[in-house]
This record gives C-alpha cells, sequence and structure tokens, in this order.
C-alpha cells in the first residue's frame, strides 16, 4: 500500500538531487554557450511555426466563440476584444503554448537524453570525468527560460492576430473594437504574470523530462515509455502550477 | 607507471550480491583481462573500478590515490588519465568522428584546432582509420566505432585504458584486429590495460595477467602462460568448466 508512495517520494527526491547535480561542476563557460545556442534554436527557432499556427487559431475560435455568447445589444462589441485579450495573455498564451510545447520539447529531451543513456553515451561523459547533469541538462534548462517566454510573447501576438483577423472575417467586431476592447482592461502585470508562467512552465518541461531520460533503464522500448511520462507528467504539473500561480499572484 | 589495485570490493544489488570480495593487483603496462561467464560481475567490477557504480565497500586505488576516498577535484583530475572503450562504443550520435575523437581534447586541453585536428589524425591512423573524420557513427560498421571509440580512449594519453567487452557481436576477424590493436595500443602508450571478455580466443592474445570470476567471486588468478601450461585436474572447477565450454586450453 505504501509502495507506490515511497516510490513517489524517491523519485521526487532524486529529482531535485539532479537538480542540485546539474548546477555543480561547471567546465568553461564556452563550452556551455555554444551548447546553450544550440538548444536555443532547438525549443524556440523550430517551435515558431507550430506555436503560430495553434495560437491564431486559439485566437480565432476564442473570439467567434465569445462574439456567439455575447448576444445582447446592451454589450458593445468591443468586450470581445478585451476577453479575447485578456485570456490570450493571462492563460491561453501560457498555457496552450507550454502544454504543445510539453509534447515537442519534452519527449525530445525525454528521448534524446535517455538513448543516450541507454547507449552508454552518459557513462562515456562520467568516465572522462565530465558531470553528464551539467553538460547535458543546464543547457536545455537555460535554453528553455529564455525560449519559453520569448515564444509565449510571439504567440499572444498571434493570438491577437487570429482574434481580430476572425472578427473582421466573420463581422463580430471589427480591428478597432477589439483594440479598444483590449486596451480598456490591459493591466501590465498581466505581462508580468504571463511571463513568469512561462518561466516556471519552461523550467518544469526542460527538467521533469530531462529527469525522465537521465534514469532510463533498459533499452528502446523504455526510452519511448520515458518519453511519454515526460509529455504526461510535465503536462499535469503545468496545470497544477497554473491554478497555484492563478490563487497565488491574482 | 602506478599500479592499479582493487581491494575486497563488494557490491550488491537488492538481495542479489553481485561482486563478493575482490581483490586483485593489475599489471602495470600490460593487458590484464577479467574473464568469466555472464552474469558474472565483470562488467560491474570494471564500472566499479572507473566509478560509474559505487561498491558498497572495498577501495580502488590508482596508485597511492583512494580513488573513492579523494576529492571530486582530484578525482577528476584522476579520471584524465582513464580511457575507456565501451561495450556498444558509446560515440556521441550528434558529433562527426572527429568531433568525438577530438572532444576530450577540446573539454580538458588547451590545444589549437590545428593541434587537435593533428592528434586526431594520428590516433586514428593508429587504429587503422583515416579519413572518415566527417563520417557519422550511424554511418560506420561495428568494428569501426570500437575503433573510432579506442581512438577516443587513447586521445590524451591516458595511464589506464579499460575495454568492456571490446569485441563483443563482431566478426572473427574483426575481433581478432581489435585484440590486436589494444596489444598494441598497450606496448606503445604503456598504458595498464584491463580488458573484460568471456571470449577466451582473447585471451589467448592479449592476457599477461587474468582474473577468473565465477558467480562473483574471484575463483582463479594467474597469468595466460599457466592458464596454457597447467593441467586442467589443477584449475577450479568453474574454470575448468568455462574453459570447456569455449574449447580452448583443454
Amino acid at each position: 500500500m505504501l509502495s507506490p508512495l515511497i516510490q513517489a517520494l524517491e523519485a521526487v527526491g532524486t529529482y531535485f538531487l539532479l537538480l542540485r547535480r546539474t548546477f555543480t561542476g561547471l567546465l568553461h563557460w564556452r563550452l556551455y554557450y555554444q551548447l546553450w545556442t544550440q538548444e536555443f534554436l532547438i525549443i524556440g527557432r523550430d517551435s515558431i511555426f507550430l506555436v503560430a499556427i495553434i495560437a491564431f487559431f486559439v485566437g480565432a475560435v476564442t473570439t467567434v466563440q465569445t462574439a456567439y455568447q455575447l448576444v445582447s445589444p446592451f454589450i458593445p462589441k468591443s468586450t470581445i476584444g478585451a476577453i479575447v485579450s485578456t485570456s490570450s495573455i493571462l492563460e491561453l498564451a501560457p498555457t496552450i503554448t507550454s502544454l504543445v510545447l510539453a509534447g515537442r520539447i519534452g519527449s525530445n529531451i525525454a528521448s534524446q537524453i535517455g538513448s543516450m543513456r541507454v547507449s552508454e553515451q552518459i557513462d562515456a561523459l562520467e568516465v572522462m570525468g565530465i558531470n553528464s547533469a551539467t553538460y547535458l541538462i543546464l543547457p536545455k534548462l537555460l535554453a528553455g527560460l529564455l525560449a519559453f517566454p520569448t515564444l509565449v510573447i510571439y504567440s499572444c501576438l498571434i493570438s491577437h492576430l487570429g482574434g481580430i483577423s476572425a472578427g473582421a472575417f466573420t463581422g463580430a467586431v471589427n480591428p478597432t473594437q477589439f483594440g479598444i476592447g483590449a486596451r480598456s482592461f490591459f493591466e501590465e502585470f498581466q505581462i508580468v504574470f504571463m511571463l513568469i508562467k512561462a518561466v516556471t512552465f519552461g523550467f518544469i518541461i526542460t527538467t521533469v523530462s530531462a529527469y525522465q531520460g537521465y534514469y532510463v533503464r533498459g533499452g528502446a522500448l523504455e526510452v519511448g515509455a520515458a518519453s511519454t511520462k515526460a509529455v504526461v507528467i510535465s503536462s499535469l504539473l503545468i496545470l497544477i502550477a497554473d491554478y497555484v500561480l492563478a490563487q497565488l499572484l491574482l | 607507471m602506478s599500479e592499479l589495485r582493487i581491494q575486497n570490493i563488494q557490491k550488491r544489488f537488492g538481495r542479489q550480491e553481485v561482486l563478493k570480495d575482490i581483490s586483485f593487483t593489475f599489471e602495470p603496462a600490460r593487458v590484464n583481462m577479467i574473464i568469466g561467464p555472464s552474469g558474472c560481475g565483470k562488467t560491474v567490477l570494471l564500472k566499479c573500478m572507473v566509478g560509474l557504480i559505487k561498491p558498497d565497500a572495498g577501495e580502488v586505488y590508482y596508485g597511492s590515490t583512494n580513488f573513492y576516498k579523494t576529492k571530486p577535484e582530484q578525482r577528476q583530475e584522476l579520471l584524465k588519465n582513464l580511457g575507456m572503450l565501451f561495450q556498444s562504443s558509446a560515440l556521441f550520435d550528434s558529433m562527426t568522428v572527429g568531433e568525438n575523437v577530438a572532444f576530450p581534447m577540446r573539454i580538458f586541453t588547451k590545444s589549437s584546432e590545428n593541434e587537435i585536428r593533428d592528434r586526431v589524425a594520428y590516433c586514428l591512423e593508429r587504429v587503422g582509420l583515416q579519413g572518415v573524420e566527417a563520417k557519422y557513427p550511424a554511418q560506420l560498421s561495428g568494428g569501426m566505432k570500437r575503433r573510432v571509440g579506442l581512438a577516443r580512449a587513447i586521445v590524451l594519453n591516458p595511464k589506464y585504458l579499460f575495454c568492456d567487452e571490446p569485441n563483443s557481436g563482431l566478426d572473427p576477424l574483426t575481433a581478432r584486429r581489435i585484440d590486436e590493436l589494444i596489444q598494441q595500443l598497450t606496448e606503445d602508450f604503456h598504458t595498464t590495460t584491463i580488458v573484460v571478455t568471456h571470449d577466451m580466443r582473447s585471451v589467448q592474445i592479449l592476457g599477461d595477467r587474468i582474473l577468473f570470476l565465477y558467480d562473483g567471486e574471484p575463483v582463479w588468478k594467474g597469468t595466460r602462460q599457466q592458464l596454457e601450461e597447467t593441467s586442467p585436474e589443477e584449475f577450479p572447477p568453474q574454470l575448468r568448466a568455462f574453459l570447456q565450454a569455449s574449447g580452448l586450453y583443454v
């Protein structure tokens, strides 16, 4: 009965020990800078198209559905812009983008590190005297901490664009009304909140996925399982962190 | 040349006792072999010696340095004197052959690009591979991967060379070539070489000093000459059975 609980606690402990190891035994910064640049391109540049498509349609659908619900002639059309804009900044851009990236980036990180584990590449690093956790995880983590906020800001802008386009296309709200609405409820803290979320989610995805890959035992089958587990656990933790942050900061 | 010595090594995984009080002194600048049937603990012992698995009890001495009781910085220095050839070669998939061999130099030395290029070419030439620097590990055969692994292991002129099942999964001719290469490199670089294998043909080529393990216990220690000249009846029954099964020496 206690066994799954003990296993879970053990996993949490191992995760934090791995995190501590990630920040120790750094080699020269030039090496990490190169790795960080590569990882930033993988996480950031390679996700731009996917994020744009998703953000555009999320913005468009939110506009259409909000317009569908606001049927009263007493509610100004600009309210649609206000709702879509606030939802995009506070929830849709950071959370939906991160959930999508948990699938794309999380599985990539877990399978990459997992493959290195089962093919003894991580052992090779350790025998050379290189801290494999720092070498493999730190550049991904730092790249994630910068790439996620960047992608979320980008996603937020595209989502607004999607909302404006859908509003104009369906005649639900014209771009001027949308803009007036978006500005009327805007507060600078919303952007800060969005960025806090993005950094938190980026941290969760990179570290949880790296943990899943780093401790794989077995072969290709186990690497696949770790990759799936990384996505599932990251997504779950994102949703929990989403709620906790909203409760604490709003 | 510093002596390599293990003392009372014990290791247990759960309830299974994998290594039972193993002590042995490896002959400097020679090929030392750890032999025994599959699952007898050979690879675990090798991993205990290089720090990949921490033994539950016992010491590993490189010269006068106690590997597990030395400071992390000193241990890292010590690891620079170790080269290891893994069973799976453990080449980094994302790097070319040239980058793989150059990797330890880039991390641990301040050599110029020209020096690195020359050293990589020299090491690859020593293992009989020229002009493959630009290829990726996936483009190489199993035997070629092992040779690249050897080139990477010797690039920093190690004092100790560890080989885990260096010819497993290779055809007899390639396997023999790898064995001869290990012998040659040991003589030329004066490394203390430790080879783990269950292949008695390798023992015929390489074994200067031999440790036979059975079920985690050191059952027989001696030289190749002793192995060849001793009457089979004088061997422990486990070694006799092993030799009979391999069809050599008996």
